[in-house]
């Protein structure tokens, strides 16, 4: 496969698609200093190459619109191009964020809207939609802790206890916000060793943090246990909402005593994962954390929308982006949300479990083993291909590549580190039951083709358009960057 | 199967340990660890001078597939780093028990050698640590 040069390559001076230019604006009035003297560097190409050059750099993607994405803990379902749709209307797109309050109430109204449904969902007092991605959203929940108990005069809470299992991000923001990580080992079963829970708690402990269903892919079931436990020490519970694709309806946060979340709109509210972003993580707490909330969120007083800032919120850590966060992205999961409405949020997670059940029962009958096979999946289930790697000689990593070739993404390979070899598998509510058997007869075909020659999967991809990458190269020398000079 | 020298001690968190003559104890991870870790890409040295207790994070090292700390077997103060790891990572892959050393520590005080798990010991950790799934 030749590279594609990049689109500065093809460039030719005075080359230029007249139709597709903008017209030039009316300058006058800006001062001179605000005006550009160089012209900037832009390809100079026609239409027609451009179409071309975009069109292959599309092709190069291996996406949910063209492939069975099972990558466990990322929800990769479907993004409804309704949600598209109606995010994309003009009054949505040329809003100037300045705009006041009076003049969008519509705009404010969705924001109303979607904090109240995030609300219900939750089970939470209260929610902030400005975090702007996940991490952000940790951040926020993570500050709100701290100012929670320096509030309270308790200064030494320094320290959030998380399982060995837990998402990176969780011990990332932990350090981000001046606390000290201590790990809980995980118990044989997958659930949180609750005798390491009370060794570990006390008076230094800020608070939890979690996922419920867990990294191990299971439910966490004496989640109540370790809220008391926690609480009757003084810490705060944090949801890390990753997971939420498999409660979404049946069963709150709020309710499992939890007092602080985030959640990933780009994962059960079906909002695109781009390309690193724009993401949207907003936050939900109850009342003991409600005056920290992060800037701003829209009220409702008598019968129009209004921005609550600091002056209803005197108590709050502070913004987190200049305006409302990414709020395309929060149309978007409102658009999601309605057009599902309550019992179809339901449906969500009763198909996500019911997929992900299904698909461990055939691959366990296929042969393959299963992490935890005396638990039930969730909405993800782990399976560990360390016989696989000790028979064959062909890894977790040989199978993922492989998988490439028979046009299916792979699942989560390493995580959670706690089981060798192992394969997160995550296949959402969206795919159909002849997909997940397709994945079946893949992983099967995969292991014959190691008994019989295991080059062909230690080598594969072998039909992609890149063939295996230098993982090593790619972490240490990457450089995406492109200079006219 | 991965290697376990017999002269070497190890701990519970895949470090190996060895006493040179001159007193001081030598550091890496062990076969197995770098084996389950894969390619590694990064090491964060300690600095000289560091006061390091037995279990306390000392290093990270991070891999294509995850970053994980580092412990230190026995409480001193680390005396050398390898330097060599900054530039060529991949040494810890290549030869764990050499090329891939990663600190060395001159111990606080002589016997703590014999708390840390012999090779025989060590083997039977990662089999049934190995069997867990």
């Amino acid at each position: 496969m030749p590279t594609i040069p990049t689109i500065f390559d093809t460039s030719e001076p005075g080359r230029i698609a007249g139709v597709q230019t903008p017209k030039a604006g009316d300058l006058t009035g800006l001062p001179a200093e605000a005006l550009r003297v160089s012209k900037p560097v832009l390809p100079e190409v026609s239409e027609l190459q451009t179409v071309r050059h975009f069109t292959k750099l599309s092709q190069q993607n291996f996406s949910i619109d063209g492939n069975f994405y099972p990558l466990g803990s990322c929800t990769m379902k479907y993004n409804p191009r309704g949600a598209h749709r109606a995010a994309s209307q003009p009054g949505f797109l040329s809003r100037h964020p300045l705009t006041p309050a009076f003049a969008s109430q519509g705009l404010l109204k969705c924001f109303w809207d979607l904090q109240e449904t995030l609300k219900t969902v939750t089970g939470m007092e209260e929610v902030s939609l400005v975090p702007m991605a996940g991490a952000q959203g940790e951040l926020a929940g993570g500050l709100m802790i701290r100012a929670y108990h320096e509030d309270c005069g308790d200064f030494d809470r320094d320290e959030i206890l998380v399982p060995t299992a837990a998402h990176g991000t969780n011990p990332a923001t932990a350090t981000m916000c001046g606390f000290k990580t201590r790990e809980i080992k995980v118990a044989a079963d997958g659930d949180v060793d609750i005798e390491d829970l009370k060794r570990l708690v006390g008076p230094k402990t800020a608070g939890i943090m979690l996922t419920n269903p867990s990294t191990c892919a299971v439910f966490e079931r004496r989640i109540l246990d370790i809220a008391d436990i926690v609480h009757d020490a003084g810490g705060l519970l944090y949801y890390d909402g990753a997971n939420l694709n498999a409660i979404l309806g049946k069963v709150c946060p709020g309710d499992m005593g939890f007092d602080v979340l985030h959640l990933n709109l780009h994962k059960t509210f079906a909002t695109p994962h781009g390309g690193g972003g724009p993401g949207a993580g907003p936050v939900a707490v109850n009342s003991l954390l409600q005056p920290y909330l992060p800037i701003p969120m829209v009220g409702k007083l008598n019968d129009e929308y209004i921005w609550l800032d600091e002056n209803y919120f005197p108590l709050t850590i502070g913004k987190l982006s200049a305006f409302m966060g990414n709020a395309g992205i929060l149309i978007r999961a409102l658009a999601y949300a309605l057009m599902l409405g309550r019992e179809g949020m339901v449906r969500v997670a009763e198909f996500a479990t019911l997929n992900a059940n299904y698909l461990a029962a055939e691959l366990s009958k296929a042969g393959f083993q299963l992490a935890y096979p005396t638990r039930r999946a969730t909405h993800e289930f782990l399976i560990t291909l360390n016989r696989e790697a000790r028979d064959l000689d062909v890894r977790a990593l040989d199978f993922a590549k492989r998988l490439l070739d028979f046009d299916m993404h792979a699942p989560t390979t390493y995580f959670p580190l706690l089981v060798p070899e192992c394969f997160l598998i995550e296949p959402t509510e969206t795919e159909t039951k002849a997909v997940l058997d397709e994945f079946v007869c893949a992983m099967s075909k995969i292991r014959e083709e190691a008994q019989e020659d295991s080059d062909i999967v230690k080598q594969a991809p072998h039909n992609q358009v890149v063939r295996r990458l230098d993982e090593v190269r790619a972490a240490r020398v990457l450089d995406l960057t492109w200079s006219a000079d | 199967m991965s290697e376990t020298p017999q002269e070497l001690r190890y701990t519970d968190t895949h470090e190996w340990a060895r006493l040179d003559p001159d007193g001081t104890v030598c550091v890496g991870i062990s076969d197995f660890a770098q084996d389950a870790l894969g390619d590694v890409v990064f090491i964060e040295l300690p600095e000289t001078g560091t006061e390091v207790a037995a279990g306390a994070e000392v290093a990270v090292i991070e891999s294509v597939k995850a970053a994980s700390d580092i412990y230190s077997p026995i409480s001193g103060e680390v005396v050398r780093v390898n330097s060599d790891l900054v530039e060529e990572p991949d040494l810890v892959n290549s030869e764990p028990y050499e090329g891939g050393w990663i600190f060395v520590v001159q111990p606080l005080n002589d016997d703590q050698m014999a708390d840390l798990l012999t090779a025989e010991q060590y083997q039977e950790f990662c089999e049934s640590e190995d069997h867990d799934h």
